[in-house]
């Protein structure tokens, strides 16, 4: 249905959205990726000189970076493993017949929508607290110790934190696809003999894994750049207990004033996603429809 | 299946499920219930807290000490303001992705939609220099054009999505009826895509509302809004659990409600199309 | 008015050339339909006319002006869709008004016009409703309404009884056909039903990948079809085509002969063995195992008690056995 005159009024109007996205691409990324190989701090302005991979070199070798990224990863896998096995079991759940449906799905969709700083912050004080949070007072019921949780299991708290939020997000994704399940094949199996455990095994299953990987990888976008949470509650710390590569960069970058080293390894943090993000395409690319 | 469950089952199911949703919903609930409690009460046991005394003057202090309004009015100039000006730059390019497709369609809209997943802190070092070096440091407008940037790719690929769901037909009548171009799209295609740009327009409220990295790294105080005035209460002279509660109350609950109507948007803008 | 020729009209889609060339003519006042199978490029050369593709190459001349670099609103045509097409947001009234509306016509010349057409086609009742909220016959008329409103050259209609069942099929095909009575404007109607074809066409136009088969008056067709793909397409059930010895034998590569004119019983030359047998009361279909014939399908008339396993004799009717050489064309 195109015709001449239509593809040049098209292209004309797909400009300013790729203009737009190709610069920042290409602008702020090479910025970084030039700052990377210079010896610039914020604190001695003037005084850069090229240094080669030395950043990227020091950037890695420093203590903190092994440890941010094994937090990174913790991280991004604890979250998934909570959010993933408890959205499968949720979604099945909410899939059976119940009185109130409508309103346990808001109850459990709505942690989604709540920005990450009250998220961290109220998880952390009303909580966390180790002498007036919630779980501190419970503990005192009970007779026992409070747990100082943000001390002594930083990241682990986290974990919960950022899984609390993102729970919703994988349970809303598998609940949708499950009750986009052909109820047509269903009952064909059952016509074939087929008992709930079977039905569950072999169609159930298969048609869940293609959503089940969409949740691993969005989420695995989105939790590699967790921050917020990081920086309202432990600042990465005790020391760099809770420090992900994220926090890292920013923490050399603007708190160190370390621009060369900031840059270098925000470059590395963009390699790890990029990684990711192959993956993604290639699953997204076979549901395109274009 | 068409069969009805069994009374006994469906009970059983409601009560788990009634539990789970009410235990996952609870530090919501427990804002709520704090921001109307005073500071005194509220750090209180969770027993006596819920059965003290209920007041306004949390609300009351959190407007009065900290200019709580200005902070709103930040959120919703940069949430509205960058989604006004997302959709001006997509619609036109989701409309010619969406009507004249080419060959390379398909790869432009994934390249547009792999720019999402470039990690901010990739590129934080160069904006903060940038911001700061052309004066847009703390300002609303530096802001409104990152959030722009950001949430751009979503917004074009959901508009994609529902240009696509047009039948093609109803514009080729269009054409047959004597349209010009203007009022094919003023006539035919707006009126019946009005509801999918209302619900792009939802998602992307959403999102940059609760958009927590830059608004964090490239605001202070004057063009803050709430996630960056929620995060100063993390210091330790902000611990004031009743205000806290009662500040972030307010923060949330245009959200809440707002993200109640877009879980459909939700699924559709934040999976890309692979589940629907 | 409502005069269309074609010439050397062509159509390729990248590298393939989905229509080869056609050259064809419709009379003014004319019910044209194209038919053949799904993929023959009917729907395309509909297209062509009413302006939404453009043409790789040749001349479509409306009344006698070279409207092939025109735009579909400027050509004067009016189309029916497969699928109607109405607007969703618009009530049926403002469904009718739009091209009216289009053109710049007062409100009041509008307003004639549309109840005009309501009327004609029964929709008085309906104008305040949306689409949505019709059925599947309503809809087709209000469509046809929108086309008829412009007071168009020509109409086109693109498979526009595909979407509804048997029955309203067979009432909106006179419903049709009573229009082009009373308009007596040109149509152009695009079908892959031969029955909708013989029943409505002043002539017909038999399309196969790209070419056309043959131009004719649905009786020209059924009577002399000029070659074998023809004579399998019209026809319903299936003209029976035998080759081997006994096409030989009538000086052919190839001999047709319509189930309904094949007289069974008595000492007919023909001899087989009854396979299925099809009972509907008016008419009885026989397939039946011929040997050296293959499978015949015979048609008689009224009730016919035979059934699988049978032994039967048929009988050709004299002169209608067409001969077909090994080209696929038909012999003198």
């Amino acid at each position: 249905m195109a015709t001449a005159h239509s593809r040049t009024a098209a292209r004309l109007m797909l400009s300013p959205a790729v203009i737009l996205l190709l610069l920042w691409m290409i602008v702020p990324l090479g910025m970084t990726l030039y700052f990377s190989f210079l010896r610039y701090n914020l604190l001695m302005p003037g005084m850069e000189t090229f240094v080669g991979f030395e950043n990227y070199y020091y950037f890695v070798n420093q203590p903190a970076f092994w440890s941010a990224l094994s937090n990174t990863l913790i991280l991004v896998l604890g979250v998934l493993c909570i959010t993933v096995i408890g959205g499968i079991l949720l979604a099945l759940l909410l899939d059976q017949p119940f009185w109130g449906q409508g309103i346990v799905r808001v109850l459990v969709i709505a942690p989604f929508f709540v920005m990450p700083t009250v998220s961290a912050l109220v998880w952390k004080n009303m909580f966390m607290n180790p002498v007036n949070g919630m779980f501190a007072h419970v503990a005192k019921a009970l007779g026992l110790q409070p747990y100082d949780f943000l001390s002594h299991a930083p990241l682990a708290s986290i974990i919960l934190i950022v899984a609390w939020q993102w729970l919703p997000f994988a349970t809303l994704i598998l609940l949708t696809a499950l009750q986009s399940l052909d109820r047509e094949q269903q009952e064909a199996a059952e016509m074939d003999g087929a008992g709930w455990m079977q039905r569950f095994v072999y169609l159930t299953v298969p048609h869940l894994t293609r959503s089940i990987t969409v949740v691993i990888l969005i989420q695995t976008i989105f939790l590699l750049s967790v921050f917020a949470e990081i920086l309202v509650t432990t600042n990465g710390g005790p020391g760099t207990a809770s420090t992900n590569l994220t926090y890292l960069v920013y923490a050399q970058s603007l708190l160190n004033y370390d621009v060369g080293g900031g840059s270098a390894g925000g470059i590395i943090a963009v390699i790890l996603a990029n990684i990711v993000a192959i993956f993604l395409m290639r699953m997204i690319g076979k549901n395109l429809e274009a | 299946m068409a069969r009805k469950a069994s009374n006994t089952s469906k009970a059983v199911v409601t009560i788990a499920a009634w539990s789970i949703g009410f235990l996952i919903f609870f530090p919501i609930l427990w804002i709520i219930i704090l921001g109307f409690k005073s500071e005194a009460d509220a750090i209180k046991t969770p027993l006596q807290v819920l059965f003290s005394d209920w007041t306004l003057r949390s609300y009351h202090d959190v407007q009065e000490r900290s200019n709580y309004g200005r902070h709103f009015w930040n959120s919703v100039i940069l949430s509205v303001g960058s989604t006004v000006i997302a959709l001006a730059i997509a619609i036109p390019a989701a409309w010619s992705m969406a009507f004249v497709p080419g060959r390379r369609t398909k790869d432009l809209l994934m390249w547009m939609l792999s720019t999402k997943m470039m990690p901010a802190v990739g590129v934080l070092v160069p904006m903060y220099l940038l911001f700061r070096d052309f004066g847009l440091l703390d300002s609303r407008i530096g802001l409104v054009g990152v959030l722009t940037l950001i949430n751009l790719p979503i917004v074009v690929w959901m508009l994609y999505t529902y240009f696509k769901e047009i039948p093609g037909e109803i514009l080729e009548a269009a054409r047959m009826d004597g349209a010009s171009l203007k009022s094919e799209i003023l006539y035919v295609l707006t009126p019946m895509a009005v509801p999918g740009i209302a619900s792009t327009m939802l998602l992307n409220i959403i999102l940059a509302w609760n958009e927590a990295f830059w608004t964090l790294q490239l605001t202070t105080s004057q063009a803050a809004p709430l996630t960056q005035f929620i995060a100063s209460y993390s210091s330790p002279e902000g611990l004031f659990y009743a205000k806290l509660s009662a500040a972030s109350t307010m923060a949330i609950a245009p959200i809440l409600i707002l993200g109640w109507f877009s879980q459909k948007q939700l699924v559709r803008g934040l999976t890309f199309g692979a589940v629907k | 008015m409502g005069q269309i020729t074609l010439n050397q009209v062509r159509k390729s889609f990248g590298e393939v050339d989905v229509i080869p060339g056609i050259d064809l003519s419709v009379e003014d006042g004319e019910f044209v339909v194209f038919v053949g199978p799904s993929g023959c490029g009917k729907s395309t050369l509909l297209r062509l006319i009413a302006g939404l593709e453009d043409t790789s190459g040749g001349v479509i001349a409306i009344d006698g002006m070279d409207a092939t670099d025109l735009p579909p609103a400027k050509r004067r045509l009016a189309m029916v869709f497969q699928s109607y097409a109405l607007y969703p947001h618009m009530s049926v009234r403002k469904n009718i008004a739009f091209p009216l509306k289009m053109a710049g016509m007062d409100p009041a010349e509008q307003e004639r016009r549309v109840s005009h057409a309501a009327k004609i086609l029964n929709l008085g009742d309906y104008l305040d409703r949306r689409p949505g909220q019709l059925s599947g016959g309503q809809r087709q008329r209000v469509a046809i309404g929108r086309a008829i409103v412009r007071e168009p050259a020509a109409f086109l209609f693109d498979e526009p009884l595909s979407n509804l069942d048997a029955a309203l099929r067979v009432s909106m095909r006179q419903e049709i056909s009573e229009l082009h009575q009373t308009l007596k404007t040109t149509m152009i109607y695009v079908t892959h039903d031969q029955v909708e074809a013989m029943t409505m066409a002043d002539k017909i136009v038999v399309l196969n990948a790209g070419r056309i088969e043959q131009v004719g008056s649905p009786m020209e067709l059924y009577r002399s079809p000029a070659n074998l793909f023809v004579a399998g397409f019209i026809g319903s059930p299936k003209m029976n085509l035998i080759d081997g010895a006994e096409a030989a034998k009538h000086g052919a590569t190839t001999i047709g002969i319509r189930p309904e004119h094949i007289d069974i019983g008595g000492e007919g030359p023909w001899e087989g063995v009854v396979g299925l047998s099809e009972h509907l009361g008016s008419d009885t279909f026989l397939k039946v195992n011929a040997g050296a014939l293959g499978t015949l399908t015979v048609r008689a008339s009224g009730e016919v008690m035979m059934h699988h396993g049978d032994s039967i004799r048929m009988s050709p009717q004299p002169g209608k056995i067409l001969r077909f050489g090994a080209d696929g064309k038909a012999m003198a």
